[in-house]
């Protein structure tokens, strides 16, 4: 029953979508007649006109129940996969009876139609949202963005109903669910999907706002501010799911690896890249009322990175540990969709963007300019990324196989990104429109020459490789400029967007600072080792004290007990584990971390080690050798502190926009409240 | 001889000693997959090359992150051959020859290959030409 309830919720989702396209394309269309033929009347259209009758009224409540239908469907799944509903098909291919009931749950979008599911779940709720408390727009562009969220949602609706139905029964039912991917049953997964599509999806609201202002050619300030809580939500979002899935593949790969430069976390990154850069270009625009054409294309650019994003991974495209799809008819009816809604969108960026000017002017050496450099920068490494993810595929097509990876895309990226960050670190000091040399030389002497003091001492005191050196320097710039904006400022009546930049700019260097550290100053151990033994990583000591069998609900494991002195002080333990699990049948390193404040100690016990031929014999058997992996990695933790910090200062934004957006629709209802009083 | 027939012997009860079913049908190891050279400064330049080549039968990862028996060859060839004293290019070069240029991580300009370097310079010259035409001209 339920899975017939949820699909019925499904299916009348996406009939209110259709409705909510159609409502508002008619109301699009009918006004500007009606606000014609009024004229002609010689009486224009007044504010205090009653609302208008027709299908425009229609368009916001349909938005809120397709929300509320959409998560129904949602739940619905939920509940069959917290009971493990074996008659429904999708819950006997990913799930089981002994499974722990928090990866029941999150076992639901560990699969394809789940996480699809999930997937136009945001996006209704997105537009739901929107419809439900956007009211600063003209009606007229807020209609023609809900009917561009509907449109898109109406394509996703269609992919799950027909080619990915998460509902299907299975007759009759199997005895036994097949089980998740042991890799997947993990906290990170419960977390990181969801968090990702949030952002991924949520960028689907810029989208529909840059579409809404393309059709009314409204491309105001006022645009710009409605549109920028919605990017920050899902940028913070965007950034959270990117520092968490970077760290989940950390510690579950078990290598010590945090960004692989592969096509799925590429996919991730690409609309972050774009968001980013609206995120800053949208500011330009509510502050200044410049850099309109740039601010929409980026918001067209940043969800077609999602949709791409979403075909690569969800077409079976890329054979990766996070595709479990694979369906060519699947894959074709993805790329059919983002071909209308990206070939659409630019299309009508294309037929309008000559009608929108590119707004107010400004010297080069203003905010502006900064912001300016900061786009083209982010949209430079952007193309590249899009470019090292796609081209593979595009070789393979033609019969030839390469590899683009960390030797292609650090190098190349950098070329952009270092000399963004250099802007970075002093671009927030300069003032809007136009700026002096002189006001700010002092500042941006200090920091080159705290820049310059970082690189001359690391590599006379290390001597490490070019990138990481540069890595160091600009994170000290970056880290020391990002505080300078609050120079003479009081600190307490600091509007908290401010306060958000600075956080956020002082994530990025922390983040850079961790990144440069680790791959500069590792140290790696693997070893064969007996019990009892002591092996010197770093500054650790670490005594393999015992290994024992283990048992959990769904797997069997080897437990190393370790001992671990730093510098020779109190021991404390780790236990990596190597865990077999046998539905489905596979192997998984459970890593132990041992977190310090200047890093992280990473042990992986890989299993029994092979007895050498040569020196050993059959008879030394009983004191077995057993496979560890140790690395000791300095500042790593650095990375994700800075993901956090980034995320963090997104918030503060997004706090203080909204209170702000708050503060005066409270202050408007005031007024109105007083005018009324006046004439009663 | 008597080496050889310890080897033989190990080789026999590793077949037939009970060994966790999940482990079945996988030869050991070879010797350097997991185990470091004793010159770090070998040992580095091996590390650095083995990240830079693709594990064959994985999905998108290095040898230097994989658990595949296939990388664990792959580490155990890297490592043997730079400390024979072989240069890391020409390990590259010899896995390139054996394996494609699939195995590399790091693209080698030609035929196939020439837009990735030529799209991001055409990139930097539009952001140049961008920064100019918009920062540039108004002073």
């Amino acid at each position: 029953m339920i899975a017939e309830f949820g699909l019925a919720a499904l299916w009348l989702a996406a009939a209110l979508s259709a409705l909510q396209l159609l409502a508002g394309v008619l109301a699009l269309m009918r006004p500007e007649q009606a606000a014609v033929t009024a004229g002609r009347r010689g009486h224009a259209p007044s504010v205090a006109d009653p609302p208008e009758t027709g299908p425009g009224p229609l368009v916001r409540p349909a938005a809120v129940l397709q929300a509320a239908l959409c998560a129904t469907a949602f739940a619905a799944l939920l509940v069959l996969f917290a009971r493990t509903d074996l008659s429904v098909s999708l819950v006997a291919d990913n799930s089981h009876v002994a499974k722990p009931m928090l990866y029941k749950l999150t076992g639901t979008w560990g699969n394809h139609e789940g996480s699809m599911l999930l997937w136009v779940t945001v996006m209704a709720l997105a537009g739901g949202l929107i419809a439900a408390v956007e009211r600063r727009l003209p009606e007229r562009t807020m209609l023609a963005t809900l009917a561009a969220q509907a449109f898109v949602a109406l394509g996703f609706y269609a992919f799950l109903l027909f080619s990915s139905n998460p509902f299907t029964r299975l007759s009759p039912a199997p005895p036994q669910g097949m089980g998740l991917n042991p890799l997947l049953q993990d906290v990170g997964l419960a977390l990181h999907p969801p968090t990702l599509y949030a952002g991924y999806v949520g960028l689907s609201v810029a989208f529909s706002f840059a579409v809404g202002a393309l059709v009314t050619r409204q491309v105001t300030p006022e645009f710009a501010k409605v549109m920028r809580p919605w990017v920050l939500g899902a940028w913070v979002f965007l950034t959270l799911g990117i520092t968490a899935g970077s760290y989940w593949a950390y510690y579950e790969l078990g290598w010590g690896g945090w960004w692989f430069w592969d096509p799925v976390e590429n996919a991730s990154l690409m609309p972050w890249l774009a968001a980013t850069a609206l995120l800053h270009s949208a500011s330009v625009l509510a502050a200044r009322d410049a850099l309109r054409a740039w601010t929409i294309m980026l918001g067209v650019l940043a969800f077609s990175m999602s949709m791409l994003g979403t075909f690569l991974v969800r077409s079976g495209i890329l054979t990766s540990v996070h595709a479990f799809a694979v369906d060519p008819q699947r894959g074709t009816f993805i790329l059919a969709l983002l071909l209308i809604y990206i070939g659409g969108a630019l299309v009508l960026f294309a037929l309008r963007a000559g009608t929108v000017s590119e707004g107010e002017r400004f010297a080069p050496l203003s905010r502006e300019g900064a912001l300016v450099v900061n786009n083209v920068a982010l949209s430079a490494i952007l193309g590249i990324v899009l470019l090292g993810t796609l081209y593979p595929l595009l070789t393979e097509a033609f019969g030839v196989r390469v590899s683009v990876g960390p030797p292609y895309f650090n190098p190349v990226g950098a070329i952009f990104f270092l000399p963004m960050l250099v802007v970075l670190a002093v671009g927030p000091l300069l003032r809007w429109r136009g700026d002096s040399f002189k006001r700010v030389s002092r500042p941006v002497i200090m920091v080159a020459a705290v820049g310059l003091g970082v690189l001359l001492l690391v590599w006379l005191l290390t001597g490490i490789a070019l990138l990481p050196l540069l890595g160091m320097a600009l994170a000290a710039m970056v880290g020391v400029g990002s505080f300078l904006p609050l120079r003479g400022r009081s600190l307490l009546r600091l509007p908290l967007p401010v306060w958000g930049m600075v956080i956020a700019h002082f994530g990025v260097a922390v983040a850079l600072f961790g990144m440069a550290a680790d791959s500069a100053f590792q140290t790696e151990r693997l070893v064969a080792s007996r019990v009892g033994e002591t092996i010197r990583v770093g500054p650790f000591a670490v005594e393999l004290a015992a290994v024992s069998p283990t048992a959990g609900a769904n797997w069997t494991a080897i437990t190393a007990d370790l001992q671990v002195r730093y510098d020779g002080g109190a021991p404390r333990s780790m236990a990596p584990q190597s865990r077999s699990f046998w539905a489905p049948q596979q192997e998984v390193s459970e890593v132990a971390l041992l977190t310090r404040w200047n890093g992280q100690l990473y042990a992986v016990i890989g299993g029994e080690a092979p007895s050498e031929a040569a020196g050993e014999t059959m008879g030394q058997s009983g004191t077995s050798r057993w496979q560890l992996r140790l690395w000791w990695k300095p500042f790593v933790t650095f990375i994700w502190y800075g993901g956090l910090l980034i995320a963090l200062g997104g918030t503060l934004s997004l706090v203080g926009r909204v209170s702000e957006d708050l503060r005066r629709r409270t202050r408007r209802g005031l007024i109105a409240g007083r005018r009324a009083e006046a004439l009663a | 001889m008597s080496r050889f027939l310890a080897a033989a012997a190990a080789l026999l009860f590793a077949a037939m000693a009970p060994v966790p079913a999940t482990a079945q049908d996988r030869l050991p190891p070879a010797p350097y997959a997991d185990r470091q050279l004793a010159d770090p400064g070998q040992e580095a330049e091996a590390r650095a090359l083995m990240e830079q080549l693709r594990c064959i039968t994985c999905q998108s990862q290095s040898i230097a992150d994989s658990n595949a028996p296939m990388a664990g060859d792959m580490r155990h060839q890297v490592r043997s051959r730079i400390a024979a004293g072989e240069s890391p290019e020409s390990v590259r070069a010899w896995l390139v020859e054996r394996y494609g240029d699939y195995v590399s991580y790091e693209p080698r300009i030609g035929t196939a290959t020439w837009p990735l370097f030529a799209v991001p310079a055409v990139l930097l010259v539009i952001v140049l030409l961008i920064l100019r035409r918009r920062l540039g001209a108004r002073r």
